[in-house]
This record gives C-alpha cells, structure tokens and sequence, in this order.
C-alpha cells in the first residue's frame, strides 16, 4: 500500500554492519587471547551468534512473551482491545491478524514482536488497558502495527541478536581474563607471545580489553539510536493509519505523566505524597522508555502536524528537531491526508476524567490545610473534619449514619 | 556498424519491453489490491448487517417512546442489503443512509441509564463500535488504493499502457450522505426523523 518505511535503508544496514564489525572483532580478540588463533575466536564469535539466531528464529517471540508474562486472548476475552487491534490492522493493510496478549501490570506498556509481519504479537498491559480511552489506545495499538508494518521488529529482533552475542561474548571473555590474571595464570600469554616484540604485544592486549569493556556498550548504544529511530517513524505510521496524531500524543502523554498523577500517588497512604521523591507509581515505565526518543519530543512532533500523512509528520518533526526522519520514497505520495476529529466516546470520556482529576486534586487541597476525609460507613458519601474536630462520632448529614472515629 | 546500430535497437527495444511489463504488472497488483479493499469493506458492511437485528432487539424494550428511530434503522438496513451487490457509489449511498441512522439511535440511547447497564447491549455496542470503525478504516484503505490507482492509470507514461490494455478507473467508496460526513453531534432535544 503506502510505500511503507522499510527497515533496509542504508542507515539501518550501516549500524547492523557496524554491530557485526564489533562482534567480529571481539571474536577476533579471544581468539588472540585465548586460543592463540584468530580465526578460530572468529568461527566461535560465529558459532554463539548462529545459535542464539536460530533459537531466536524459531522461538525469540515466545520467549519474549514468555517473559514478560503474557498471555494470548481471544476475542472474547477482551472484545473492545481485540476490536482495536483487528480496526488497526485494517487500516495499515496487514494482511495477516496479529496475535493480541494482555500483560497483567498496572504500568502503561505495550510492545509489538514477531518475525515477519504474516508472524506478529501485539502484547499490551492492564494497566494501559484502564487508563486509556478508545481514541488513545487506538494511537497505541497503530504505533505497534506500525512497527509491524515497517518491518522493525524483524530489525530490532536481528540488532538484539547481535547485541547479545557481543555482550555474552565480552562478559564471559573479560572474566576468565581477570580470573586468570588473579590467578598468576600467565603462562598462555607468554606462550603465545612468543619470543619478541614485548611492546606490541602489551598495545594488542590493551586494546583487545578496552574493546571487551567498550563493545558492549558500544553495541548498545547503536542499538537505542536503531531503536529511537524506528520509534518516530512508527509513531508517524501510527498517525497515518489512525488519521488522529492527537489520540496518540495524548497516550505518550498519560505514559509520561502516569509517575506523578494525582490518581496513581493516591494509593499510598502517606498524606504527603506529592513531595516524596522516591515514590514514582510509574517510574519502572520511564525506564523501559530508556530505548525510545524524549517522549516529550514525541508530543510535540505529534501535536504541530498539520494533517495525517507522512509530509504532514515531516514537516512538523524538521520544525521540532531540525532534522529530517522519513525517507524520500515514504514522501513522494503527496496526497494530502486530513486528520480527523476525536471520537464521540473518547469526548465523553474526557469531561468525566476531568471531573474525576479535579475531584482528586481539591481532596489534595483539603488535606493540605489538615482537614481529615472518611467515607461514610452506610452511604459512602465524602466527610471532610476540621482540624478542631475532636467528636468520638460523627453523624452523616446524608443518611444518618452515626460513624465511629478513631481518635485522631 | 550496422551491428553496433542493430545492437542498440535491439538494447532499447527490449529495455522498453522491461518497462512495459513491469509497469503492467504493478498495475494488475493495484488492481488486486483495490479488489481485495473492496472485499474487505464487503467483510464488515455484512458484519453490520448481521448485528442490527440483534441491537434492535435488545433495544426495543427500553425504548418504547423510540419506534421511530428503530424503524428508520431496520429501514436503512434493509435498503442498504438490497443493493449489497451494486458499485461502490449506489452502496455508498445506502451505507451512509444507515450509518446516520445508527448514530442517532446512539445518542438516543444516553437517554435510558437502564439499558446503558445492560450487559448484553454494552457487549453488542462495543461489537457496533468496532464494526463502524472497521468500515472507516478499510474506507480508508480502499479509497487511498483506488486513488493510487486512478494516479497510475492517469499518468504518463503508465497511462499508455493502462489505455493499451483496458484498465479502468476504480469507483471511489464516498459516503454521499451529508450527515454522516460530520461526526454526529450529541442533542439531546433533537426529535427522531421519520
């Protein structure tokens, strides 16, 4: 359909290639180390990374899924996310339904594997699943179809391999080095050594232990900037198909906030929450977010598009950013696409959160001048107690209900 | 030289071939692919069909005060299943008719809290919800398939070739109802039509 924004673009190749240049070299350097041949760290380097590719290949997404505890739903199980899924699906012009699974986490998460589009999951948590309207989850959903679509998780899958084949790798290779060196196990570098060069061989030791230390991180760090990349450009798939950048800035937005809403803080008990910095109810999401783009930079690219197409999120991310992010082949369609308005649903649903934000925030308020607030033990009717109230009961003015009070 | 001349004849000749077929066949792969959007649309305008029976239903004991909205809805329905095998642009016109009349029977219904409780009626909204969304995004799909295509069939030098070998422009799927093209406003004191 759209021409979609494929994951074989030069700069994805490049980093790939520069990942399995690291994984090369480290393979390189135990063998130099360790085995006295190169080749034959090369060909182990090789063997780790075609055997986690092959348990990857025919089982890294259920492994994935496994992990993180979720579990596959039918239609029935959850007809509303099912039905979103399934809308997204159609929209993008996947051809095949994704599996959908459900995480049982209050933390605001989803996330999309597979190894093929026509073999994909869609895992979203509970948490998510409450705390979003339709309009929203939809932004999220299509997010995650997106990745789909681009091929990402394929690329993402392939960069994670090669990820952990270096990071096995080095970990195991720096260990056995400092065991050995602690123990006065020497021997094997002299012997490989040899007779001369006493100096060139201390230079290739010392580099071959800074890259052991670096290409773990290294690897890492060309693995977020894939990962933030392909982040932008599902998110302006995710605009595409839903036509509504909005819903899903306004998702990012609950994501961002769900550490310091009123809401979330509430459920402890300690009256003083908002200024306990160690408490975070969301916190454990800002770092799964580690690997993606400032989510306040997502927003903002998301709410100055003009209109829904890939030109639309274009023009709005060079405005943001001041550079440029989708590529040319993603750009030529130029029909110009009109995002459309939020849908009834969702309208309704955001007068009665703002009811329910305001209720919270007054109840803050009230707290905050030492006013006490108990439920009415009948009707459950709020009862707010002055600070010079020291009554052992109070009587509800609604029903009547006469109330027991501890001793303040 | 002539053999040289004869070469380049012959380079280009077959040069212009590749084009030709390519371009033949990424057209036939546009058409399938507006068939297979059409199809779809096909796929959800039945589903829609299939639950307004069961929505009516549901809803008729709740809504004594209502019969005209409910009849203007099986109307709609029914007109819209008798034309289920015409073009794109006369069922358009029938979908929209229905569409407008579901979204009015859906604001009435923030009226009666007793059926906004019922288990089996949120079931079958939700099922509504998803079904309506499911047209507008393979509407969607299949307008911005058709438009490509139409693109294609147009342009030089795709439309020589198109013109040679007798692809037609696709119908677009409009929904011709002008109601419909705004989302529907929630009034509560609008009388039901018909």
């Amino acid at each position: 359909m759209w021409e979609q924004i494929k994951s074989n673009q030069i700069r994805s190749v490049m980093l790939i290639v520069t990942m399995g240049t690291l994984l090369f070299l480290v393979g390189y350097f135990i063998g130099l180390y360790f085995l006295d041949s190169p080749t034959a760290g090369v060909i182990l380097a090789l063997i780790v990374w075609g055997m986690m590719n092959l348990v990857a290949l025919f089982q890294g997404d259920s492994i994935i899924l496994a992990m993180s505890g979720a579990r596959k739903i039918s239609p029935q199980d959850h007809p509303r996310l099912y039905n979103v899924v399934e809308e997204m699906k159609i929209a993008s012009g996947l051809e095949k339904m994704p599996d959908v699974y459900i995480i049982d986490d209050p933390a605001l998460n989803a996330f999309a594997t597979g190894r093929s589009p026509d073999r994909a999951a869609v895992a979203v948590t509970t948490g998510l699943l409450d705390k979003l309207n339709r309009d929203e989850l939809q932004g999220v959903i299509a997010h995650e179809i997106g990745h789909i679509k681009n091929q990402d998780i394929r690329l993402m899958l392939l960069a994670s391999i090669l990820l952990g084949a270096i990071v096995i790798l080095a970990y195991y290779a720096t260990r056995i080095m400092f065991y050995s060196g602690m123990s006065g196990g020497s021997n094997r570098r002299k012997g490989s050594s040899g007779g001369g060069g006493g100096a060139a061989v201390i230079i290739v030791i010392v580099v071959g232990i800074i890259l052991m230390i670096l290409a773990p991180i290294m690897a890492q760090l060309i693995y977020f900037a894939i990962s933030r990349k392909r982040e932008y450009l599902a998110d302006a798939s995710a605009a595409l198909y839903t036509r509504y950048p909005a819903g899903l800035a306004s998702a990012l937005e609950k994501l961002a906030n769900s550490n310091t809403q009123v809401k979330n803080a509430n459920k402890a008990t300690a009256p003083m929450y908002i200024s306990n910095p160690f408490y975070k109810g969301g916190m454990a999401v800002n770092d799964l977010f580690a690997t993606h783009p400032p989510l306040a930079d997502r927003i903002g690219i998301l709410r100055a598009m003009g209109g829904a197409s890939y030109a639309d999120y274009e023009k709005s991310y060079e405005k943001v950013k001041a550079s440029r992010i989708i590529p040319a082949s993603a750009l030529a369609e130029a029909a110009p696409i009109e995002a459309r308005p939020a849908s009834p649903e969702s309208q309704a649903g955001e007068i009665r959160e703002r009811v329910e934000r305001t209720r919270e925030t007054s109840d803050l308020m009230w707290r905050l001048s030492n006013y006490r607030s108990i439920n009415c033990g009948n009707c459950g009717t709020r009862l707010r107690l002055p600070p010079s109230f020291n009554e052992p009961s109070l009587r509800c003015p609604h029903c009547g209900y006469v109330n027991q009070l501890e001793t303040a | 030289m002539a053999g040289i001349i004869l070469g380049v004849i012959v380079a280009i000749i077959v040069i212009l071939l590749i084009i030709i077929i390519a371009t033949y066949n990424g057209l036939v792969g546009m058409r399938n692919q507006t068939k297979n959007a059409w199809a779809q649309i096909d796929v959800q305008l039945k589903r829609r069909y299939d639950l307004i029976p069961n929505l009516v239903e549901t809803v008729k004991g709740y809504m004594q005060h209502e019969r005209g909205t409910l009849e203007a809805v099986t109307n709609a329905r029914n007109l819209a299943q008798s034309v289920a095998s015409a073009g794109p642009g006369e069922r358009a016109a029938a979908e929209g008719q229905l569409s407008s009349a579901l979204a009015r029977l859906l604001v009435v219904v923030e009226n009666y809290p007793n059926l906004k409780a019922n288990q089996n009626f949120l079931a079958l909204q939700e099922e509504l919800t998803g079904t309506e969304n499911k047209i507008g995004f393979s509407r969607q799909f299949y307008n911005d398939s058709v438009l490509r295509f139409n693109n294609k069939i147009e342009m030089f030098p795709s439309n020589i070739i198109a013109g040679m070998t007798g692809f037609k422009q696709s119908e677009f799927f409009e929904v011709k109802a002008p109601e419909e093209r705004e989302a529907p406003k929630v009034s509560f004191s609008a009388p039901p039509k018909s």
